[in-house]
């Protein structure tokens, strides 16, 4: 098996299919260690990284924090205010002095789109992103990916919609850039306000229809409504919101019966989903939470271990 | 001192010049133009054979940081810049710490700009004091100091009452009022332009709209006061639509282009990995925005080129995208764009290139013209059409390297430059005193 030849994983737009396979089929096989009883291997004892994340996270912060533990890093975990000006210190001198403490790699979220590639570029140390301002959030989309080849065995010619907030989401980006890859065919589906301009030429397609969306579906990916969008007057009141484009359980009956319903979380449970299904037998969402772990293991492990001896 | 200019082309399409001949210049005047002229105890002979020489190149839109932002450029390294870049004067904007919007001010910046400045230095005020858009700066003391032109550069004046009421006051001391064109309620947080390419990046976008709702009301302002409006660094297609059908319709409207919205599109951004070296205001644009601004400077409706030559400390640049100053330096890049981008490609002629960044820059903020005629001030730019050069960080004399042509490949290098008689650089050396 070739091992991963980069320093960083910062996105999945320019990521190759084989290295997304190696990652999801090394997830595959590290995902039997977070469900044993002795949660613990030694294969990245001796390495050190850090998540530094400027925004809030419980998901992805916990998972990256329990996935290098789980293969015997060692982790410091720093959350920052999220303007580093307000700190005094540049983004960049807090990363290279984490560096100078002898770090194998970075994983950080922050709130400004392209951080992590300004990071990676000036850094040694491999620099993880887990997410980006509205660009990508690579293993969100990485751990979706895997919890759909598990399901349905292949990602080819799946319709996938994606439905909700497109324009400022991450989760949308990296899920495009990474099943459009596959040949799946992806949909977006969301209030004109909050759909980004130009989605199109990236070979998706793109409706104000929820319903269109949904037609004939095999996957649903239901994303985050961030409520303090409508005081920038992008949708008026929740209660529309839901009533144009909540997935409800009327409207999943439109995808197809096996079809699988997912959420990156955190939900707002009767505004972009119904409480029926996200806890329904279609729902994969806590699927979705623990292959994040194995996924995040396998980052670590094949930038951070022996990725050329695995 | 007595510089002889041998064998070169002289191009001067204002005063019908194009011919081989020797110019000197004695005393900070052209003494005579003819073939074969003596260089007998001549300080200076330059050789321009298969140069252009040209009536001095203006700049009419250049932040020289003065006052309150030298530590990004001050009065020395921007006139070393302009010098280097070909240009024998240059016109400074007023969104320095303080903002220039009085006498006291104004007078700081001729006075320093005589004593240090490399090349001439002619400074805009501000429109409305501190550029807050609120009241009138004293707009007729400042023409008395010395400004060419009034401006509320980089914080655009938003009431279109107080913009019109500042053409219909400018207009009595005949003073041009520059906009930079821009809708802050529309393009607040972007840091690109809107479009597919900060879609795939995740940056917030700044739409055409709010630069294009701002000429719409410049022009129509314009044509209702009969002021002088001049939409800088016109940045979209619409834009270009708009100031065409102003002139059109009589409108005292003219336009400037900057080199980096004739060459680059928004993939620049993603082509260089969110470096903030592709960040500036007005951003650049679609294709279709780029070759618009090329028609527009075909046709004639984009007047004039400038750079919007915005230096910024490496400490502003060196930070998330986002949170990074807005800006990249433009004055010694100018030139080698022109010429490989415009007139090589046979978009306009040398004689057009000289006409947008000579004779009109200097005409629009009310400055006699440079002319290749005897007895005129001294003030000429040579170019070497067909040189090929590298853009190079260590090589410039801007204070600082905030430049996404670094690195390129040109055709077309100033020469020398002479200010008033004076060489101030030579095969790209700045010369001082």
């Amino acid at each position: 098996m070739p091992g991963l030849k980069r320093k960083d994983i910062l996105g999945l737009r320019d990521m190759t299919t084989d290295e997304i396979d190696l990652i999801l089929n090394t997830a595959e096989t590290l995902k039997d260690i977070a469900t044993r009883s002795i949660k613990k291997v030694p294969t990245l004892r001796g390495k050190a990284y850090c998540t530094l994340f400027y925004e809030n996270s419980t998901r992805t912060a916990k998972s990256f924090e329990l996935a290098g533990k789980y293969l015997g890093a060692d982790v410091i975990n720093v959350s920052a205010s999220s303007s580093s000006v307000k700190k005094g210190e540049t983004l960049l001198d807090t990363a290279r002095n984490l560096e100078a403490m002898g770090l194998d790699a970075l994983v950080m979220r922050h709130p400004a789109g392209g951080a992590p590639h300004m990071l990676a570029r000036h850094l040694s140390c491999s620099v993880i992103n887990a997410g980006d301002g509205m660009h990508e959030h690579p293993t969100q989309g990485l751990l979706d990916m895997l919890t759909i080849r598990q399901q349905k065995g292949s990602l080819k010619g799946l319709k996938v919609a994606i439905v909700g907030d497109i324009m400022h989401s991450r989760v949308a980006r990296s899920n495009i850039y990474g099943l459009t890859k596959y040949g799946a065919e992806v949909w977006l589906a969301g209030p004109a306000t909050l759909l980004p301009t130009g989605f199109e030429e990236f070979g998706v397609k793109v409706t104000t229809r929820v319903e269109e969306a949904l037609e004939g579906a095999d996957v649903v990916n239901v994303l985050r409504l961030q409520l303090e969008r409508m005081e920038k007057s992008l949708f008026p009141t929740v209660a529309e919101y839901h009533k144009f484009w909540g997935v409800t359980p009327a409207r999943l009956k439109l995808a197809k019966a096996n079809a699988l319903l997912m959420h990156p979380g955190p939900m707002n449970r009767g505004v972009e989903i119904s409480s029926h299904i996200a806890d329904g037998n279609q729902s994969v969402i806590l699927e979705q939470v623990t292959n994040g772990v194995a996924v995040r293991m396998a980052i670590l492990y094949l930038l951070m271990g022996g990725g050329e001896a695995a | 001192m007595t510089i002889l200019i041998r064998n070169g082309r002289l191009i001067d399409p204002a005063n019908h010049i194009d011919q081989l001949a020797d110019i000197f210049i004695k005393n900070g005047r052209i003494a005579a133009i003819g073939e074969g002229l003596k260089d007998n105890g001549v300080d200076k002979v330059i050789n321009a054979r298969g140069k252009v020489v040209a009536p001095g190149f203006i700049d009419i839109h250049v932040h020289l940081r003065v006052p309150g932002q030298e530590y990004k450029e001050d009065i020395r390294t921007g006139t070393a810049a302009a010098v280097r870049g070909g240009f024998v004067g240059i016109v400074c904007m007023p969104n320095t710490n303080p903002v220039i919007d009085n006498v006291p001010l104004v007078s700081y910046v001729v006075n320093l700009a005589r004593e240090q400045g490399l090349c001439k230095v002619w400074p805009t005020g501000a429109i409305t004091k501190g550029s807050k858009g609120e009241q009138l700066a004293e707009i007729g003391d400042m023409k008395e100091a010395g400004i060419v032109a009034i401006t509320d550069d980089g914080r655009p004046v938003t009431s279109s009452e107080t913009m019109r009421q500042a053409m219909i006051y400018a207009k009595q001391f005949d003073l041009m009022v520059m906009d930079h064109a821009e809708e802050k309620a529309i393009s607040a947080g972007g840091a690109m332009h809107y479009g597919k390419v900060s879609s795939m990046l995740g940056i917030k976008g700044i739409p055409s709209t709010s630069e294009e709702v701002q000429v719409a009301r410049d022009v129509l302002l314009s044509l209702e006061t009969g002021a002088h409006v001049h939409i800088q660094h016109i940045s979209s297609r619409q834009s270009v639509a708009l100031v065409r059908w102003g002139k059109q319709m009589g409108a005292r409207v003219t336009c400037e282009a900057t080199p980096h919205h004739f060459t680059l599109t928004d993939q620049i951004v993603a082509d260089l990995n969110y470096s903030t070296d592709t960040k500036m205001n007005p951003p650049v644009r679609e294709e279709a925005d780029r070759l618009a601004i090329i028609a527009g400077i075909a046709d004639g409706t984009i007047d004039i080129i400038a750079t919007d030559h915005a230096p910024h400390h490496i400490d502003e640049k060196a930070v998330e995208y986002q949170d990074a100053a807005f800006g990249i330096t433009g004055l010694e890049t100018s030139v080698g764009l022109t010429v490989t981008k415009l007139v090589k490609p046979g978009i306009i002629s040398l004689a057009q290139m000289v006409t947008m960044m000579s004779t009109r820059p200097a005409e629009l903020v009310g400055l006699k013209a440079p002319a290749l005629v005897e007895g005129a001030e001294a003030d000429i730019t040579i170019i070497d059409v067909d040189k090929s050069w590298t853009v190079k960080a260590e090589e410039m004399a801007s204070k600082s390297l905030n430049s996404p042509f670094i690195g390129w490949e040109l055709t077309g290098a100033p020469h020398a430059t002479i200010v008033g008689g004076k060489l101030r650089m030579l095969e790209q050396q700045v010369i001082g005193e």
